[in-house]
């Protein structure tokens, strides 16, 4: 068996829940966040930004800026030069527009300045020569030919021919004989389905300070989700050696994915090259939501034939997913997780991404999987009643297994689904009375998870506590969960560690935060760094009593002879050992790198139960239950967290959270009153059940449980209501107004 | 930007009027301050009056209250007296915000801040309150209905300042109510809304009644087909169902990223018809 490979043991701190150790800063107000980083000589940066959804920019002339007093730097894409690698160009695109603005809220120049007024009023005197072109917001719209094109010359080869330009990208999977499929169906249903766009909502608004020094080495101190990632990003457009850039990340006030891409970090570093002095940038709310990652809106078609007993016997998916103006692959995504969580004989997903004049898509929590699966739960609910089948019954009927071939090609180990399922069946919330106009709905979920590139370091220091350094921004309580696996390995307490995330030059490369990662492959990777300081600690404990260092092993916090004939010497704690270090052969640390694989599916079922007010279409949500497999929850309290939290985003994004554009191409409502994430008072407590079964690719059986709460409620919801009031809401979000008038329309 | 907290009315009214540039009346500030951060406003001159003697106060007159215009939302909600006979307004103008916004957030800011969707307007409308306005040719008293202009105007002249709203007094069977709907439960803008003030006869029917809807056209209406409509009933399902009808008849609102002008209306009708039957049942109990 592999060393990391799960064995079960019986834990003494793992599942437990002591507080955070990032909790009493957040509630001080001490915790450092991006815009709480200062450098002597520091100027303040504005962003220009494009009025207008699709425009040429025929100049910009930007010399009564410079001329402004107090004003040090004025950068646009001529300070900038053009990559050769199509992704990193997007991107750099993205951060500052070279041809044309693509979107509203597109940023055209940038100012550097002793002020914030000085910047701003600069700001004001730059004159950009626009040509305004025609835009396209709606994906189904940029579709059709003829309709303005986005970005030219950016469809790959396997796009069908006879579409849009704007369509950059197509992609198929699944297995079987639809055709049959269908035809041994009792019912198929085909439906359409729409979805807005959505944006993370973190709290925090993007922020950084940059600094360049004449020698060209650089600094960046950002809130991010993968320091690593940003570093190569912009190393590379900036045209730097990685070693030159080193990049710090700040505590972090949300990301949700939003803050795995770099949107004005390339900018403030330009400006503080070109200035010679320290730049801070810190977006404003109207900058987050209409220049930094929303999700896809997307557009869907899906058919599913059932028995009258309820099995599928064929499913299909097309997805149209809209990145905004830049290729986007989120849609593979998307089609992959389509029916994950079904056993199907015939099965067939595809895909094509479209380009819109919208800002980049960035990742937002199981990225692409909450449409495709809200559509295709929408589908097998419908058909659960259309033959009065109970929806719980035909999903255990039909789902995913150990052994399944997955719709998207490989066969699942060991995974938790029918457990989940048969949790959600055994429980009180299930069979609770429903009053008139409330309906009760459910949804799978599922998420691929994702181990990567992982680096620790963990020094035993010599009063006898320990450091972990850790190369991942903590989103959701890691570094509590860190410390635990440090703690259970060493058999210290929790709190002789402390875990921080350590800066680009003092660790490996780490990937950023993302695929519900860090609890499995940092966890990973803090486990085996512990078991390399223990097989040290064990060899100084051998160097001091004169034997094997075989002969030594380690067994609750302290070094002990492995057996009667190692000799008998009493327990060395690891305090012990540690404090004459420097006498047995210096400092002890233990290391560990790994490109993790082995991060384990995750699924999740979710049941709630709504009202609906029939005169005005409002949805309150009453009751909501999580249900999702944890492998090993590490730290309790942590997980709930992420469920929890999942949850709400999902039960925001299916009532009332949406990108609105206007007939000009416009973001109508770039701020939180009229984007509407909810609020604690729209919501129940949201209740968990965390399902234990261990994820074979980890040594505690972790796996990892940020994204696939986000997945059910959009359909568990939109089910919901249509056993509520009797309508199938096909579009999110289910706002009042839509489902009033959906309510008026069915009379 | 030049700050000035006034001592008094007059200095009030002086500096304003004698000011050439921008100037802007500050009570809470929970609209101003939010529009000079975003920079929608730039005035040169800020005349803040909540130090003004008298602004705070909350005084019986008439058989109704005169409430001062800096007195806060949280200020009235303690306020036994017109907790009892204005509850209605109570309600709308505590539904404004958070409890921070509470502690500073005025009527009479959120009146003259001219939003159509303001929603402590709706109720004093119905109550039929009136506005004691300060300016630099004396002093007046305006009906609630006549100060709002169009969203983010007044009828208030150059140098004009509200300095109270006066509630009236009533019989003791009559109550008020406001309904708003907004998409969540709380920190948002009312996308309709509706206040009711109605008296009962000794027989339990509707002697008189007002009714006001807010977010439905420019300017908060006075429902006047509505009220006559449930005037004499006892609300009945019937009659409610015509006073929503009369609401629908005149509602002129916008279709925008808040709700359309279908689900505006249909919604103003149904708020009309609750907040009729939360005043109604207030009034009754008091009998
Ligand atoms: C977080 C938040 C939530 C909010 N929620 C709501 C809500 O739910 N519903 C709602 O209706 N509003 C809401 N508002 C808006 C605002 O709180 C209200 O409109 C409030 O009543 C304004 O009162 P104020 O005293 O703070 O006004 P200020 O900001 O001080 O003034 C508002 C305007 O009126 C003028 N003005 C103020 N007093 C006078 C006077 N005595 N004479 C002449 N002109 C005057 C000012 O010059 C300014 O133009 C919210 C605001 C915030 C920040």
């Amino acid at each position: 068996m592999a060393l990391d490979a799960y064995q079960k043991r019986e834990f003494k701190q793992v599942g437990t829940r002591p507080n955070r150790p990032d909790g009493v800063d957040k509630v001080t107000g001490r915790a450092m966040y991006g815009a709480d980083v200062t450098a002597p000589g520091m100027l303040h940066a504005k962003v220009l930004r494009s009025p207008h959804a699709h425009a040429r920019i025929r100049s910009i002339d930007t010399s009564a800026a410079e001329a402004l007093p107090g004003v040090k730097a004025v950068v646009t894409s001529a300070d900038f030069g053009v990559p050769e690698d199509a992704f990193l160009l997007d991107v750099q695109d993205h951060c500052m527009a070279r041809e044309k603005a693509l979107y509203d809220g597109h940023a055209v120049a940038a100012v550097a300045a002793t002020s914030i007024a000085a910047a701003k009023a600069a700001l004001k005197l730059i004159k950009v020569d626009y040509e305004v072109l025609p835009h396209v917001t709606d994906l189904d719209e940029a579709m059709k030919p003829g309709a303005p094109v986005v970005q030219a010359g950016r469809a790959f080869e396997n796009v069908p021919a006879g579409m849009s330009e704007n369509v950059t990208h197509h992609c198929e999977f699944g297995h079987g004989d639809l055709e049959a499929g269908f035809a041994k169906a009792d019912h198929v249903i085909e439906r359409s389905f729409k979805t807005a766009a959505t944006h993370q909502g973190y709290i925090e608004p993007n922020a950084c300070l940059a600094s360049v020094t004449a020698d060209g080495k650089a600094d960046l101190w950002v809130c991010t989700q993968g320091q690593f990632f940003y570093r190569t990003l912009c190393s590379a457009i900036l045209g730097m050696e990685a070693s030159q850039l080193r990049v710090t990340a700040s505590e972090i006030g949300g990301g949700f994915g939003g803050k795995t891409m770099v949107y004005m970090e390339p900018v403030a570093l330009a400006l503080s090259r070109k200035a010679g002095r320290p730049v801070k940038l810190v977006l404003t709310r109207d900058e987050v939501f209409r220049a930094t990652g929303p999700t896809v809106s997307s557009s869907m078609d899906i058919k599913i034939g059932m028995t009258k007993d309820g099995r599928i016997t064929a499913a299909q998916a097309r997805l149209r997913y809209s990145g905004g103006a830049f290729h986007c692959g989120t849609v593979d995504f998307g089609a992959q997780a389509a029916f994950a969580a079904y056993d199907l004989d015939a099965v067939r997903s595809l895909g094509w991404n479209v380009m819109t004049n919208r800002p980049k898509e960035s990742a937002y929590r199981a990225p692409g999987a909450p449409l495709s699966i809200y559509a295709v739960e929408s589908v097998v609910d419908e058909l659960c009643q259309h033959f009065g089948l109970d929806p719980l019954e035909v999903r255990l009927k039909n789902a995913a297994d150990k052994g399944t071939k997955s719709s998207y090609g490989p066969t699942f180990d060991q995974i938790g689904l029918k457990a989940t399922l048969e949790a959600a069946k055994a429980h009180p919330h299930y069979a609770a009375p429903l009053g008139p106009n409330q309906g009760r709905g459910l949804s799978c979920g599922f998420w691929f998870n994702f181990g990567g590139n992982t680096c620790v370091s963990l020094s035993v220091n010599t009063d006898g506590t320990v450091g972990v350094t850790e190369g991942n921004p903590d989103i959701g309580g890691s570094r509590a969960s860190i410390s635990l696996m440090a703690a259970e390995e060493l058999g210290i307490p929790y709190d002789k560690i402390r875990t921080i995330v350590a800066d680009t030059s003092s660790l490996g490369y780490n990937d950023v935060t993302d695929g519900s990662r860090v609890t499995f492959a940092v966890g990973l990777a803090t486990i085996k760094a512990a078991r390399d300081a223990i097989k040290k600690m064990c060899s100084r404990a051998a160097k001091i009593w004169g034997i094997d260092e075989d002969a030594v092993e380690w067994v609750d916090g302290a070094a002990v002879p492995a057996g009667p004939n190692a000799g008998k010497f009493p327990p060395m704690t690891l305090a012990e050992i540690a404090a004459v270090s420097a006498e047995t052969g210096g400092p002890i640390c233990g290391h560990h790198e790994v490109n993790a694989d082995g991060a384990g599916v995750s699924f999740g079922v979710h049941l709630c139960d709504i009202e609906v007010d029939p005169e005005t279409g409002a949805t309150k949500v009453l009751r909501y239950t999580v249900f999702q497999d944890a492998g090993k929850a590490v730290h309790p309290s942590y997980v709930e967290g992420q469920m929890q939290g999942g949850a709400v985003q999902g039960i925001g994004w299916a009532l009332n959270e949406e990108y609105i554009y206007g007939a000009d191409g416009k973001l109508q409502n770039p701020g939180f009153l009229d984007y509407r994430i909810p609020v604690a008072s729209d919501l129940p407590m949201i209740d968990t059940v965390i399902l234990e079964i261990p994820n074979p690719g980890h040594p505690y059986g972790v796996r990892g449980v940020g994204e696939t709460g986000i997945v059910p409620p959009l359909a568990a919801i939109a089910n919901a209501v249509s056993r509520a009031v009797g309508v199938r809401m096909t579009e999110l979000p289910m706002s009042p107004p839509k489902l009033q008038k959906a309510l008026a329309e069915k009379g | 930007m030049q700050y000035v907290a006034a001592k008094t009315a007059d200095e009030a009214v002086a500096l304003l009027a004698g000011h050439s540039g921008m100037a802007r009346v500050l009570a809470g500030g929970t609209d101003l301050l939010v529009q000079l951060k975003s920079g929608m406003v730039e005035p040169d001159l800020v005349v803040d009056i909540k130090r003004i003697p008298g602004m705070r106060d909350i005084t019986p007159e008439a058989g109704g209250f005169r409430v001062g215009a800096a007195v806060s939302g949280a200020e009235l909600g303690e306020h036994a007296g017109v907790c009892a006979m204005w509850p209605g307004v109570v309600e709308g103008f505590n539904l404004i915000g958070s409890t921070q916004v509470q502690g500073r957030a005025t009527m009479a800011g959120n009146l003259c801040n001219a939003s159509p969707a303001g929603d402590a307007v709706p109720s004093l409308v119905a109550a039929g309150a009136t506005v004691r306005v300060q300016g630099p040719n004396g002093t007046r008293d305006v009906p609630i209905l006549e100060i709002p202009a169009g969203p983010g105007r007044t009828t208030l002249a150059k140098g004009e300042i509200v300095t109270s709203i006066f509630l009236p007094g009533r019989p003791d069977r009559a109550s008020d109510a406001y309904l708003r709907f907004i998409p969540r439960t709380e920190m948002d803008i009312a996308v309709a809304s509706a206040g009711v003030s109605l008296v009962l006869g000794s027989d339990g029917t509707v002697e008189s009644a007002r009714v006001a809807l807010g977010a439905v056209a420019p300017t908060i209406l006075l429902a006047e087909e509505a009220a006559k409509v449930i005037t004499g009933t006892r609300l009945d399902d019937e009659t409610l169902a015509r006073m929503a009808t009369a609401c629908e008849a005149i509602c002129k609102p916008i279709d925008d990223k808040r709700g359309t002008v279908e689900f505006r209306t249909r919604t103003a009708g149904v708020l009309a018809k609750r907040a009729a039957r939360i005043a109604y049942d207030r009034a009754g109990a008091k009998a």
